[in-house]
C-alpha cells in the first residue's frame, strides 16, 4: 500500500511537526476539522456521499473518505466503518464492493439489513448524504492474486457477494476474467443483490458462468450438490463468502478431499481457537480495578464486566479501536495464539485473553 | 472508631444509610440509561467553542504589540485554557464521555493543555483523591503537601509561612498539578521507589517540554518583532488559568463544613458509607450556567463527587434530587456563593498557620447528633403513625 502523500512528503511532514507543536497537546487536524470534517487524520473518517438501493432492504453506501485515507485497497478487502447513533459510535465490518482506484476519490459498500440488526438496517434505511462517519483501513486477505489462477469457483451466499463483485469489477476492468465459476444463493431472485449486472457479466465473457439458486424454492446448495453444479469444482481454486453453517459445510467437504489449501474463506465473525490461556486477575489501569477471569474472556469483556468504560469496534480484531498498552503480564491472542508480554505494546482487547495476572495500562 | 463515629452521621441509622446509598445508585443508573444524543452534542458544542476561543486567543495576539490586542488575546486564550482543563481534560479524563465509545472524546486518550502529563493525573486525582477524599495521610489533594489545612494536622513553626505558600501555588498551580504524583511527601521520608520516579520525571519533562517550547517559544518566535508581548501574553494566560483553577478546586473541599476525615473512619467502609464521606467532603458553590461551565461543573463538587464518571452537564439536574436526599435525611449539603466560600478557605489558609491553641475552630454544620451512630437494635421502634419520613418533614 503506497503512503498517504502527507508521509511521502518530507516538506509536508516537517510542516506537520511544526503544527503539531503549535497547537500541543492536540494537533492541527484538531482545529482544520473545524473547518472541514474530512480535514482530520485523527480517526479516519469518511461522508456519505450516496445511499444508493440495490434491493428492496440493501444498499450501497458510497463514502468519501477523509485525510490519511490509501485508496489502492486489494479487491476482497473489507473495512471498518464507524457511524454514530443516539451519541454513541458503532462500529461493524463491510467488504468493499468497489474497484480499488476507479472511483474517484470515493469507496463503496454494499450492506444488507438484516432482522434485529439495528446497525445494519440504521446504514440502509438512516443515513442522509453528507453524514460523517468513521472508517478504519481496508484489510483481510480474502483477496485473488494478480494475475489470477486459471480456474476459479467463487461460492457466495446472500451478502456474501460484496467482496467477490469487488473481484470480479476488478477482472472485468482489467479487461479479462479467468475461467470462473460463480454459484450464488439468495433467497428469491428479488433478494439477490448485483443480480443483473452478474447477468450481464456473463453475457459479456464467455470465461464466466454464473449459477444462480434461489434457496427459497430450491433450498440451500449442499456440499453434495456441488459435483451435479459444478462438477469440475476440484481443480477450481475456490474463495467462499456467506453465512456460518454454509462455511463449515464446505470446510468439511475439501478437508474431506484434502483440498482445503485451496479454499479461501471469508468470516465476518471471530473464530475462537480453542485457548488453553491460563486466565488470570486482570487489572484496569495501574491501581484500578480488578477481575478474576478464565482463559476464554477477551480482555474486553472482562473489562466490560468490571464495570470499566472500554473503547471497542468491530470486536473480532479488525479495527483496533479497542487496543490499550500492557503495563505488566502476557495475553494470548485469540485468533492465533500468539502470547503478547511485552511491556507497552498496544494489545487488541477483543480478541485477547489473559495468560495469568495482566495489567492493562488504561 | 468507624465511619458509624462520624459526628454528622451519628443520628442515621444503618438502615437508613443503606437506603441513601440505594437511592444514590438509582439516581446513578437513570443518567447511565438515559446518556444520549443531547449530551453528546453539548460536549462537541464545548470542544468547538474551547477550540474557537484557542485559536482566536493566537491570532488576535499576532497584533500584541497594541495593548487592547494583547488584553483581548490573552482573555480569550485564558478562557481556552481554563475552558481545556476544566470542563474538557478533567472531566473527560474521569471517562465522563467515555460510554460515546469516541476514541477523540476517551479518558485513555485525552492529554490536556498544562504541564501534567494526563497518565499521572489519572492516578493522583482519579484514584488517590477520589478514592480517598479528603483522608489525612491518604488524600494529597489536602493542601498539596505544602499547606496545612485540617486542624487534625500538626503544626510546624513552618505554616506560619502558609499565606505566602498559597499565593505562590495560587499563581503557579499547575507546577504544583505537574509535581502532584510524584508525592513529595514520600520523597521526603525516602519511600519513593527510584524507577518510577524516574520514570515520572521523564513524563513531566516530556510534557514541560512541549508545553513551554509552544507558549514560550514557538508563538513568541511566530509574531516576530513582538516576541516579547506574545509571550508576556502567553505567560499571563497560564497564570490566568492557575489562579482561577487553584481558586476552583480549593472551593471544592475547604470551605467551612467539608470535613476531614482520619485513616480509622475508612475501616470496613462501605458503598453508601462512600457516599456519605463523598458528600460531607466536598462543598459546592452557587452561580450561573456560565460559571458552572468556566469551572467544569466543579461548583457541583458534591455530585462529581458522588458521580465522578456521569457527564459533566448532567450534574445540574443531579443536584436538585441529591439536595432532597439531603433534606430528607438531615445531612448536610454545604454550599453558598463563590465569594463566601473562597473567603471561608482563605480565612483557613490563615488560621492554621497558626497552632491550634492561638484559633478557634470554624462553625460547623449543624444537624442533631449523639456521639456515636445507634444501630437500630438500640433505637426506640419507629411510631408507625408518623409514616416514613415524618422526623424530617418539618425540617
Amino acid at each position: 500500500m503506497t503512503a498517504p502523500l502527507i508521509e511521502r512528503s518530507t516538506a509536508l511532514r516537517r510542516l506537520r511537526q511544526l503544527g503539531k507543536a503549535m497547537t500541543t497537546p492536540l494537533s492541527p487536524d484538531d482545529y482544520l476539522a473545524l473547518i472541514n470534517p474530512l480535514w482530520s487524520q485523527r480517526e479516519l473518517r469518511g461522508r456519505i456521499e450516496r445511499v444508493v438501493p440495490e434491493t428492496e432492504n440493501a444498499a450501497t453506501l458510497v463514502i468519501r473518505p477523509g485525510w490519511g485515507w490509501s485508496f489502492d485497497h486489494a479487491p476482497g478487502q473489507y473495512i471498518g466503518i464507524g457511524v454514530e447513533l443516539d451519541g454513541r459510535f458503532h462500529w461493524r465490518s463491510y467488504s468493499l464492493s468497489s474497484v480499488p482506484l476507479v472511483e474517484g476519490r470515493t469507496v463503496s459498500i454494499t450492506v444488507k439489513a438484516m432482522p434485529e440488526g439495528f446497525m445494519s438496517d440504521h446504514l440502509v434505511n438512516g443515513l442522509e448524504p453528507g453524514t460523517i462517519v468513521r472508517l478504519a483501513a481496508p484489510q483481510g486477505d480474502f483477496v485473488v492474486p494478480d494475475p489470477p489462477p486459471a480456474k476459479m469457483l467463487m461460492l457466495v451466499g446472500g451478502s456474501g457477494i460484496t467482496p467477490v463483485m469487488s473481484i470480479l469489477r476488478t477482472l472485468d476492468r482489467r479487461g479479462s476474467i479467468p475461467d470462473t465459476v460463480l454459484a450464488y444463493s439468495a433467497r428469491t431472485e428479488d433478494d439477490m443483490m448485483f443480480v443483473h449486472e452478474l447477468r450481464v457479466l456473463a453475457l459479456r465473457y464467455e470465461s464466466f458462468t454464473f449459477y444462480e439458486r434461489f434457496t427459497d424454492a430450491d433450498g440451500m446448495l449442499t456440499p453434495d450438490q456441488l459435483d451435479t453444479a459444478v462438477p469440475d469444482w476440484r481443480d477450481r481454486e475456490t474463495w467462499a463468502c456467506g453465512p456460518a453453517p454454509m462455511l463449515d459445510a464446505f470446510s468439511t467437504l475439501y478437508e474431506t478431499y484434502g483440498l482445503l489449501d485451496r479454499l479461501h474463506v471469508e468470516r465476518f465473525t471471530l473464530a475462537r481457537a480453542d485457548s488453553n490461556a491460563a486466565g488470570g486477575t486482570v487489572t484496569f489501569g495501574v491501581g484500578g480495578p480488578t477481575v478474576d477471569v478464565d482463559g476464554a474472556t477477551t480482555l474486553l469483556e472482562a473489562g466490560e464486566k468490571a464495570g470499566v468504560n472500554m473503547l471497542f469496534g468491530c470486536r473480532m480484531g479488525i479495527c483496533h479501536t479497542c487496543d490499550v498498552p500492557l503495563a505488566s503480564g502476557t495475553v494470548r491472542d485469540l485468533r492465533s495464539g500468539v502470547e503478547h508480554g511485552e511491556p507497552n505494546e498496544y494489545i487488541q482487547t477483543c480478541v485477547s485473553v489473559a495468560a495469568g495476572d495482566c495489567t492493562l495500562a488504561l | 472508631m468507624a465511619f458509624a463515629d462520624v459526628r454528622e452521621y451519628t443520628h442515621l441509622t444503618d438502615a437508613e444509610v443503606d437506603a441513601i446509598g440505594a437511592e444514590l445508585d438509582q439516581i446513578r443508573a437513570e443518567i447511565e440509561e438515559s446518556r444520549g444524543q443531547a449530551d453528546r452534542d453539548y460536549i462537541l458544542r464545548i470542544i468547538t467553542l474551547q477550540r474557537r476561543l484557542a485559536a482566536a486567543g493566537r491570532i488576535t495576539l499576532f497584533a500584541s504589540f497594541f495593548p487592547p490586542a494583547w488584553l483581548l488575546g490573552t482573555a480569550l486564550l485564558g478562557s481556552a485554557k481554563i475552558l481545556e482543563n476544566m470542563e474538557l481534560g478533567h472531566n473527560a479524563m474521569h471517562g465522563q464521555w467515555d460510554w460515546m465509545n469516541d476514541p477523540e472524546i476517551h479518558s485513555s486518550n485525552w492529554e490536556w493543555d498544562t504541564t501534567q502529563p494526563a497518565e499521572q493525573w489519572k492516578h493522583s486525582h482519579n484514584y488517590i483523591h477520589h478514592q480517598f477524599t479528603n483522608v489525612l495521610g491518604h488524600d494529597n489533594d489536602i493542601g498539596y503537601g505544602i499547606l496545612r489545612m485540617s486542624r487534625d494536622q500538626k503544626w510546624h513553626p513552618v505554616n506560619l509561612g502558609q499565606p505566602i505558600y498559597n499565593a505562590l501555588l495560587a499563581l503557579f498551580f499547575e507546577w504544583g498539578v505537574a509535581l502532584h504524583d510524584l508525592d513529595i511527601e514520600a520523597i521526603r521520608k525516602g519511600e519513593k521507589d527510584i524507577p518510577l520516579l524516574k520514570k515520572q520525571l521523564k513524563q513531566i519533562g516530556n510534557k514541560v517540554g512541549k508545553q513551554s517550547l509552544k507558549d514560550y517559544v514557538m508563538y513568541p518566535l511566530l509574531t516576530g518583532p513582538f516576541f516579547l508581548q506574545t509571550l508576556t501574553a502567553n505567560f499571563t494566560a497560564n497564570i490566568i488559568r492557575n489562579v482561577w483553577t487553584h481558586g476552583i478546586i480549593f472551593c471544592g473541599h475547604f470551605p467551612d463544613g467539608a470535613v476531614h476525615f482520619t485513616e480509622e473512619e475508612l475501616e470496613d467502609e462501605t458503598r453508601a458509607e462512600w457516599y456519605l464521606r463523598q458528600m460531607l467532603g466536598s462543598a459546592n458553590f452557587n452561580g450561573n450556567k456560565l460559571l458552572h461551565v468556566m469551572s467544569g461543573q466543579l461548583g457541583y463538587q458534591i455530585e462529581h463527587h458522588l458521580f465522578p464518571d456521569l457527564p459533566s452537564n448532567r450534574y445540574a439536574a443531579i443536584s436538585v434530587k441529591v439536595k432532597d436526599i439531603c433534606k430528607r435525611y438531615d445531612i448536610p449539603y454545604t454550599t453558598g456563593p463563590l465569594y463566601k466560600q473562597y473567603g471561608q478557605t482563605l480565612r483557613t489558609i490563615l488560621k492554621l498557620s497558626l497552632p491550634n491553641r492561638r484559633t478557634t475552630d470554624n462553625p460547623a454544620p449543624v444537624s442533631p447528633r449523639k456521639e456515636r451512630r445507634l444501630r437500630d437494635d438500640e433505637r426506640p421502634t419507629r411510631r408507625s403513625e408518623l409514616g416514613k419520613w415524618s422526623g424530617t418533614a418539618s425540617a
